[in-house]
């Protein structure tokens, strides 16, 4: 991708790879929508024009080798301790756009603490957390995020929730805290849930460009390997069991976050 | 500059400000909390970063971020708290970055209790983190020392990129003495930070930060770096302090506090007629294991006090491979030995080899 087509005189350029990827053919499975995430933030961050100012945090998951695919400066966090790595960054460099990409089991398990800190601390970063309701990269075991009945390669007989508790809502939890600013869930099992879910992204980093708070956008995903069904029947079998259970939508708008969908 | 009366914890705490460090992440924990408080009104006031942590795990990891960023950075803790921050150790030697860490040790094992302990003098030298590598450790035997120990542990991090601990003990921390502070040094611009931090790329491809080598022969080569660096750290760096030892036939080696206690030995043991002399190692990490098995062809015998059950002991007996007998004292619990129950210990160590 380093040499970029001339557009003929009588054409229009409608479609280009975003400068914020680098060409790596990613090593997500068929059917994986790790790559729709990471391509709606990196169409964000061209779009806003901070590229060469953006610093990103790598989670342990599937996500470990983000930084070979985001054209930016990155490192690689512990599991679940993203949110402590990119505070450290943004205290000494408040200039650069920080942002953590984050699984489920890394946010909502191991990395509970930081993320709740980070976000009650209002930390000016950003996370973008990937809820697909499994540990992907282990091979399917039980996820905070699995569903009640699910089953899983360390829950047999489906998730039972007298012994191993309840799903985390994240995004309500972080929701309420008063350092978060912006804090949405949204998903990417179709065309017009891209769409609003890349409009979302792109809000929670004009919220920490703006200097308004924590943001976060929670991302409904699937992982059709583990789930053991084709790429299709998994976006299916998450509108049909995630969705109910992790509702789409805003769960905290702060009036300054208002004001700046105004202008 | 004059000396001043300084406690402790708060003059590792303005040695630091005066290195120049530009942000503090941290968890009060006795006995090392004064360093956090003294940093939480000097830094804000100098306009560089204060952040107290929900935990010593979220506080080595954002020393971890800030030193990736290229800032002079630091956490300090003491035993159960440096427990949990060795995940964030191993982490920060993989990937090369610089970080300071006071370490002001405590009782142990478990949440033991807040009275001076040398008891993690393993954890410190031998096993920091998971994986292959040591941090230097630098361990101050009085107030002065630990000031310009924690401003030299700025400079040898930023040096070798790796952690530089300052290992201390809760009576090094707790108590005062006079002292003399260094000079004001200046704070690194944002734009000379190094060209390998993360500070965007413009104008440069992206500089990456990891410790994930998933490729057998990469994850050796970087092994094979991180051990050429602690053999030119090893061959370098190596410190340590020497007391009547031109003619010792007995030495003690002791490091920290009881390092000072030794002193007060070695000059009771003379007045008694004995010729003892004391290494007091200042790095305890690179050991000063040439200069001990030097000194063990001259002495008769050598007696290691420690405030532990016997830990650097081990790297006593490595370095003297058997030349002369060896022979350990210790107390546990917080206690420190005095010189009343050591000077025992050496006398039969002189009868044992006279």
């Amino acid at each position: 991708m380093d040499t970029i087509l001339e557009v003929p005189p009588d054409m229009e350029l409608v479609y280009a790879y975003p400068e914020s990827l680098t060409p790596k053919v990613t090593h997500y499975c068929p059917g994986c929508t790790h790559g729709v995430i990471h391509r709606l933030i990196a169409e964000v961050i061209d779009e806003l024009g901070v590229r060469e100012r953006t610093i990103g945090v790598a989670p342990v998951g599937c996500a470990v080798l983000a930084y070979e695919y985001f054209n930016m400066d990155f490192c690689e966090a512990a599991h679940g301790r993203a949110p402590a790595m990119a505070t450290g960054i943004k205290r000494v460099s408040p200039d650069k756009v920080v942002f953590t990409y984050q699984g489920d089991g890394d946010l909502a398990a191991i990395g509970t603490s930081e993320i709740i800190h980070t976000a009650n601390r209002g930390e000016l970063i950003t996370t973008i957390f990937v809820n697909n309701a499994i540990y992907g990269m282990t091979g399917g075991q039980m996820a905070p995020t699995t569903l009640p009945g699910q089953v899983t390669t360390s829950s047999p007989r489906g998730r039972d929730v007298e012994t191993a508790g309840w799903p985390m809502k994240m995004a309500e939890l972080i929701g309420m805290l008063p350092g978060a600013a912006y804090v949405t869930r949204q998903s990417v099992l179709d065309v017009p849930s891209i769409r609003r879910t890349r409009k979302a992204i792109k809000l929670a980093f004009q919220v920490q460009l703006a200097g308004l708070g924590f943001s976060m956008v929670e991302i409904i995903s699937t992982c059709n390997t583990n789930w053991g069904l084709s790429p299709l029947d998994a976006l299916e079998w998450a509108k049909q069991n995630m969705v109910p259970y992790y509702p789409l939508g805003d769960t905290k708008v702060a009036d300054s976050v208002r004001a700046l969908m105004e202008r | 500059m004059a000396k001043e009366l300084w406690e402790g914890n708060a003059a590792i705490a303005e040695a630091a400000v005066r290195a120049g460090v530009e942000a503090f992440f941290g968890y009060p924990i006795t006995p090392q909390t004064e360093i956090l408080e003294h940093l939480s009104h000097r830094l804000p006031e100098l306009g560089r970063v204060f952040l107290q942590a929900e935990s010593e795990v979220a506080s080595i990891n954002m020393v971890y971020g800030a030193a990736c960023a290229g800032a002079r950075v630091m956490t300090s803790s003491s035993s159960p708290g440096i427990s949990l921050m060795q995940e964030g150790f191993s982490y920060i030697a993989c990937s090369e970055v610089p970080a300071v860490i006071i370490n002001v040790m405590r009782g142990g094992p478990g949440l033991g209790n807040v009275a001076p302990s040398q008891g993690d003098y393993f954890q410190a030298v031998k096993m920091a983190g998971h994986g292959d590598f040591h941090p230097i450790v630098l361990a101050p035997g009085n107030i002065q020392e630990a000031i310009d120990l924690t401003v030299l542990a700025f400079d040898l991090a930023d040096k070798y990129r790796t952690i530089a601990m300052v290992l201390a003990d809760g009576s090094l921390g707790q108590m005062m003495e006079p002292a003399e502070m260094p000079p004001m040094r200046p704070v690194r611009k944002p734009e000379e930070r190094p060209a390998w931090a993360l500070t965007g790329a413009k104008g440069r491809k992206p500089n990456i930060i990891t410790s994930l080598y998933l490729v057998e022969e990469e994850l050796e080569k970087v092994n094979l770096r991180l051990q050429a660096k602690l053999r030119e750290i090893a061959a370098n760096e190596v410190r340590w302090k020497e007391y009547s030892t031109e003619d010792a036939e007995l030495l003690i080696v002791a490091f920290g506090t009881v390092g000072r206690v030794c002193q007060t030995v070695v000059r009771e043991a003379r007045e008694k007629g004995l010729k003892a002399g004391l290494l007091r190692p200042i790095t305890v990490w690179p050991f000063p294991s040439a200069r001990i098995a030097e000194l063990a062809r001259q002495v008769r015998g050598i007696l290691v006090v420690e405030m532990n059950a016997g830990q650097m002991v081990e790297d006593v007996r490595l370095a003297v491979e058997g030349r002369c007998p060896v022979r350990f004292y210790g107390r546990m619990g917080g206690i420190i030995p005095l010189p009343d129950e050591i000077l025992p210990k050496l006398e039969e160590l002189h009868q044992e080899t006279r």
